[in-house]
């Protein structure tokens, strides 16, 4: 077999899958008798045609990254983290707690300590199956999910019985004091002269975008990365080197398990502003695919995320305004 | 012989096959005659094209163009069933046997006439018995494959071709296995079904099996059939040049040692499998400065087991003593990193899998096991790249690795230029001590001389070397002190100048003819 140049396995390969995908989802479409082109209007019009819509895909696509790059760097340790959903709700109870129980006296801090506490709170939930794995062997893919299902039940307990104040209603915490809220996109300079209406993309894109850069720079360009790939690559070969396996799991978990929990000062203290029953959505299980799709690295992770910001908000504009059902999305997305 | 009509005298013959993968050209214009009821070798170096040929005439490839005629008889081979239907049998390198079932079992499956067993079985009993008879090749019917040695699997193997009626037999590297005694067991064997008027095509890169087996020889290098000899009026040297395309030293010319102090000491060395079963049962030996100690024996004998407790990959008790210290078999200071802090470089005997990371680029690998090195750090946060590109290209250019390109992948070079890379890699390390597996094992025989070389010139700098090789020509022509493994133990220590093959072979395989211990 003649195998493909560089350039066109990483251009060309994502680009025809695409196409395909598009084109399975406009048959689809036509299945359930609706018009694919008019679908396909809506999804570009809802998202990327204003101000608006790219403050939506933008909020989305920032989550992915965080979620995207957390399953990247448990991939190059050929670990399979499914745990991100999990990761990103425990990653929120920190950034509540953080949020609710320190007084700020500025958001930049806020966001500092909130920051942390997402990641600590995220690598802790990564750190049983990551031990797990490390020195019992439980596979890491069984116990992660596990650890989802722990996750939500953990956080619907604590939002219902404990962080719930008294004489609401619906599980949640309270809402975050001023300090604690963070800009949006529309509140920050010369980002105010594109996006003059309220977004819920906020700073925290930033923040993704340097992480992206972080983890590029961790791993092709540090001992540790190249430690962890090495891992990845091949067990049996970095025991022959001396580098120790409970080490390399335990710290790409932590590493990964902390990208996901941070994707919590996006959704939790950027938008909602407050902690949510089921506050990741299902990000978590998108950062498996964003990071399949961008190809296990940083530059593919957020330029998958963006098209799947984009499938995210256009589906979200689909539902609202044709009959295509919101569950269309998923389909696509699936695709 | 390039064109003329077809020749029932011949059992096969090959007319301008050619066969590409990609824009590699695996075999170019290839014409070949084999004469009935001869033995007939390919030898040629790795990625010469023999297994392609081979696979081509199997039916596991199609050839790009070219004509195949089996006993005269232009014949189509799409896949290995036609192969069999044209009296082609093949026996691999790695065998294709059911672990659990028996001897019997094996030689029927595939084979099997009706839908119930009890008639094939018992047919086959009987042509098993007169085979077995005829050509030496006793096996017994009902043993179950995995008690059996490799030795016989591979008998197995031929019965299997036999039994479907195979009147031409491919092996494919045979004796890559073998004890010395199972190798000649097998030329008999081979001697024998000639004699029968049966045609055998033996594919090897050994010059020794060639000379002593084969009628006629074609040699091949890069895709190209160089020449057919008479094996009887050719000479390895010959032989060995047109392999490679140039003379060839095919002995080891070192000076005799002069053994300084001793620099490892190893004493009741024990190693455990994750199964709990004991693989290395206790064996001590020394190894002094400017010697190169070599250890013989069939491929897993506790051989890798000692090389990995050597190397910190393998959990061992016992006592391993570097220049007078101590080193520690278990838990903290027992890994890869802290060994070679000590000063102990480890050339594994499977580099594709422990020694490289394939996916790796050159430059990646040149740093591996030594990522931590201070030269290869441009701060407390980064590592050096460019300093280790640069080293790479360094090593690449002294150790003439062929291209010389460090971002290409490991998997892009061919075997000597991979094992190039990682003995660059430990040699220039300087260490004290060089643990060296299977140095040449899948390296042509021009890299195979620089190699040997390399180890050599080391041994020379008054460093101590443990050689671990399955290739006894290899171990004697290298080694200053030789000793055999057998079920994880030393049988017995000897001189490479003063020992012969036969007395070798015997402890080999586990027959301790004379004094059992250490002889340092």
């Amino acid at each position: 077999m003649e195998r493909l140049p560089k350039w066109a396995d990483v251009v060309l390969v994502p680009l025809v899958s695409l196409t395909l995908a598009a084109l399975i989802a406009a048959l689809v479409i036509l299945a359930i008798g609706q018009d694919p082109w008019e679908a396909i209007t809506v999804m570009v019009k809802g998202s990327v045609m204003d101000s608006y819509g790219w403050g939506y895909t933008l909020y989305y696509a920032t989550s992915f990254m965080f979620t995207g790059l957390a399953v990247t760097v448990a991939f190059h340790a050929s670990l399979f983290n499914i745990g991100g959903e999990g990761q990103a709700q425990l990653g929120g109870l920190g950034v509540a707690l953080a949020c609710l129980f320190i007084p700020w006296p500025h958001w930049t801090l806020a966001l500092l300590g909130a920051t942390m506490a997402a990641a600590l709170f995220g690598a802790a939930w990564a750190a049983i199956p990551a031990y797990l794995q490390a020195r019992r062997g439980s596979h890491i893919v069984i116990t992660t999910i596990m650890f989802n299902y722990i996750a939500a039940a953990v956080l619907i307990f604590l939002l219902v019985d404990v962080l719930r104040p008294d004489g609401q209603m619906d599980p949640a915490t309270a809402s975050f004091p001023e300090a604690a809220r963070l800009p949006t996109l529309n509140q920050i300079p010369v980002f105010n002269l594109f996006f003059t209406s309220n977004v819920p993309a906020n700073v925290t894109l930033f923040i993704a975008l340097g992480m992206a850069v972080v983890v590029w720079a961790l791993l092709w360009r540090t001992r540790l990365g190249y430690a962890i790939r090495a891992f990845g690559k091949s067990e049996a070969a970095a025991k022959y080197a001396g580098i120790s396996p409970f080490t390399i799991i335990m710290v790409a978990m932590l590493i990964s398990g902390g990208l996901a929990g941070m994707m919590a000062i996006n959704n939790v203290m950027g938008e909602a502003e407050r902690l949510l029953q089921n506050s990741a959505s299902g990000a978590g299980f998108i950062g498996i695919a964003v990071a399949l799709m961008g190809r296990n690295h940083p530059v593919g992770v957020v330029l998958a995320a963006l098209l799947f910001g984009f499938l995210f908000q256009g589906g979200a504009e689909l539902g609202l305004w044709t009959k295509i059902p919101i569950e269309m999305r998923t389909v696509v997305q699936g695709l | 012989m390039a064109t003329g009509g077809a020749d029932a005298r011949y059992a096969i013959e090959l007319k301008g096959i050619s066969k590409s993968f990609g824009p590699v050209q695996a075999n170019k214009d290839i014409h070949i005659a084999v004469p009935k009821g001869t033995i007939h070798g390919i030898i040629g170096e790795n990625g010469a094209g023999k297994s392609t040929l081979m696979s081509i005439l199997y039916g596991f490839y199609r050839a790009d163009s070219g004509e195949i005629f089996i006993n005269g008889k232009l014949t189509a081979i799409p896949d290995s069933q036609s192969a069999i239907r044209a009296g082609i049998g093949m026996v691999f390198q790695h065998f294709k046997l059911v672990q659990n079932f028996t001897v019997l079992e094996n030689v029927v499956l595939g084979a099997e006439e009706g839908a119930l067993l009890a008639g094939s079985l018992s047919k086959a009993r009987k042509v098993l018995a007169d085979l077995s008879r005829e050509y030496e090749l006793d096996v017994d019917p009902d043993a179950v494959i995995e008690d059996l040695s490799v030795g016989h699997q591979q008998r197995v193997e031929i019965l299997k071709a036999l039994y479907r009626q195979a009147d031409i037999l491919i092996l494919d590297e045979p004796t890559g296995v073998l004890t010395p005694d199972e190798a000649d067991h097998l030329f008999r064997i081979l001697k024998g079904l000639r004699d029968q008027g049966k045609t055998v095509i033996l594919i090897t890169h050994k010059l020794r099996e060639i000379m002593e087996t084969t009628d006629n020889t074609s040699v091949m290098r890069r895709g190209t059939m160089v020449g057919t000899v008479k094996t009887s009026e050719s000479s390895p040297e010959e032989l060995a040049e047109l392999m490679v395309g140039r003379k060839v030293l095919l002995e080891v010319e070192k000076r005799p040692a002069t053994p300084g102090a001793v620099v490892l000491k190893v004493e009741d060395l024990r190693v455990k499998d994750e199964h709990g079963v004991e693989r290395l049962k206790g064996i001590s030996f020394e190894i002094r400065a400017g010697e190169i100690l070599g250890i013989a024996g069939v491929a897993g004998n506790g051989q890798s087991e000692l090389l990995e407790a050597l190397g910190g990959i393998a959990k061992a008790t016992g006592r391993i003593t570097l220049k007078g210290e101590d080193l520690p078999l278990s838990g903290k200071g027992a890994d890869g990193q802290s060994r070679r802090a000590a000063g102990i470089a480890h050339v594994p005997e499977d580099r594709q899998h422990l020694g490289l990371i394939m996916d790796f680029t050159a430059w990646e690998n040149v740093a591996f096991g030594y990522h931590n090195a201070p030269e290869y750090q441009k701060n407390a946060l980064f590592m050096d790249n460019d300093a280790l590109r640069a080293d790479t290209e360094k090593k690449m250019a002294t150790f003439d690795v062929r291209p010389p390109i460090p971002t290409l992948a490991a998997k892009n070079f061919s075997g000597g230029n991979q094992q190039k890379i990682v003995v660059a890699r430990e040699i220039e390390r300087n260490p004290d001590l060089l643990l060296i597996g299977q140095p040449t094992r899948g390296v042509d025989i021009g890299a195979i001389e620089f190699i040997h070389k390399q180890i050599v010139a080391l041994r020379d700098q008054g460093k101590a070397i443990l050689l671990v090789s399955v290739e006894l020509d290899e171990i004697r022509s290298l080694s200053d002190r030789v000793a055999v493994m057998f079920d994880g133990q030393i049988m017995g220590f000897r001189d490479p100048e003063t020992t012969d093959e036969r007395d070798l072979g015997l402890l080999m395989a586990g027959i301790a003819a004379g004094s059992k211990g250490e002889a340092a």
